[in-house]
């Protein structure tokens, strides 16, 4: 790592906490209208974002070293493959939509 | 740096600055760890929620209380979310403050931070309570027969109120232990233990309480947010 760290401004943290406020408030007023089939991609297209400016800012990630990065990056790969495999089996067996 | 001398340095590190680096990313392969029990449980909440879609949908909006006259508002679930994403906030300056050597800060906003936890956890205390009484605990006192009639399978929703207790009960008990590691370091901070040569702990503390601030920014619009 580097000697000194590098500390964030102050209006960074403060920009990026109004901007999370303003996608929690966008994410609870489209659930309540009607997005037909985009709903739910839309929530979680908010969330996803909401994450990564965590992770990037109050986590620091945008200034950790590339190590950590590497640790970051190959949490989403090994969540990718629970998330596949399983969901292939359940989609190719004919599975989903069985108690409907 | 004059202070270096203050830095506890474990035997089999070079430097403070090799210690901090290993420090973090010890947290950081433990918050895979988490990643991977919070995922398990999000997989098996998707391929439910796929399957009983209609139940889930009905099920979620009695999370939701009546507002301005709307009803089935995920008032609670989003003030929570706010009240949390203030506390990220609030750690973010208790670390900036760690990292400048403001100690006056450092104690001010770990004690904000503790504040909006607690907050969050009376609002989510209060949220079990209601759903206590209105007969949605699964299991214990899950009220099928208001289900009676309508086309849905009590069942499923009862199955969508395991998932829910799991998941929030899993990110409370986070919380809990987020909470005393917080008391901690407060107290720690309050003794002058942390300066800007020294302040790994709040660092690490920081990385975890983010991370379950990132747990339920996932949380709520997977349970409170399922309208269509």
């Amino acid at each position: 790592m580097d000697a000194q760290p590098h500390i964030t401004p102050i209006r960074t943290y403060t920009t990026v906490f109004a901007i999370l406020i303003a996608l929690t408030l966008l994410t609870v007023s489209t659930a309540l209208s009607d997005m037909g089939v985009w709903h739910t991609p839309i929530a979680m297209g908010i969330a996803v974002t909401k994450a990564i400016l965590v992770f990037l800012f109050f986590m620091h990630l945008l200034h950790s070293p590339k190590l950590i990065w590497l640790v970051a990056g190959g949490t989403l790969v090994w969540l990718s493959i629970m998330f596949a495999l399983t969901l292939a089996d359940y989609w190719s067996r004919g599975i989903v939509g069985k108690y409907q | 740096m004059t202070t270096t001398e203050r830095v506890p340095l474990a035997h089999h590190f070079e430097t403070p600055e090799q210690q901090h680096a290993a420090a973090l990313l010890g947290m950081w392969m433990f918050l895979i760890t988490e990643v991977l029990l919070f995922g398990g449980v999000f997989l098996g909440y998707v391929i439910y929620r796929v399957n009983m879609h209609e139940e889930f949908v009905q099920a979620s909006e009695h999370l939701g209380q009546s507002v301005f006259g709307l009803t089935h508002v995920p008032f609670l679930g989003g003030l929570n979310t706010i009240v949390l994403l203030g506390s990220s906030f609030t750690m973010a300056l208790a670390v900036r403050a760690a990292q400048s050597g403001n100690a006056a800060g450092l104690v001010r906003n770990l004690g904000l931070t503790m504040i909006l936890g607690t907050t969050f956890l009376g609002v989510k205390a209060y949220e079990y309570t209601h759903d206590w009484h209105l007969g949605l605990i699964p299991g214990i006192k899950f009220d099928h027969t208001a289900w009676v009639g309508s086309s849905v399978n009590s069942r499923h929703v009862e199955l969508f109120f395991v998932f829910y207790f799991v998941l929030t009960g899993l990110h409370a008990i986070h919380m809990v232990i987020g909470m005393g590691i917080l008391a901690v370091l407060w107290m720690r901070s309050r003794r002058g233990r942390f300066s800007a040569a020294y302040y790994t702990p709040i660092e690490i503390a920081g990385l975890y309480w983010h991370f379950v601030d990132v747990v339920w920014i996932f949380l709520f619009p997977l349970l409170y947010l399922i309208r269509h």
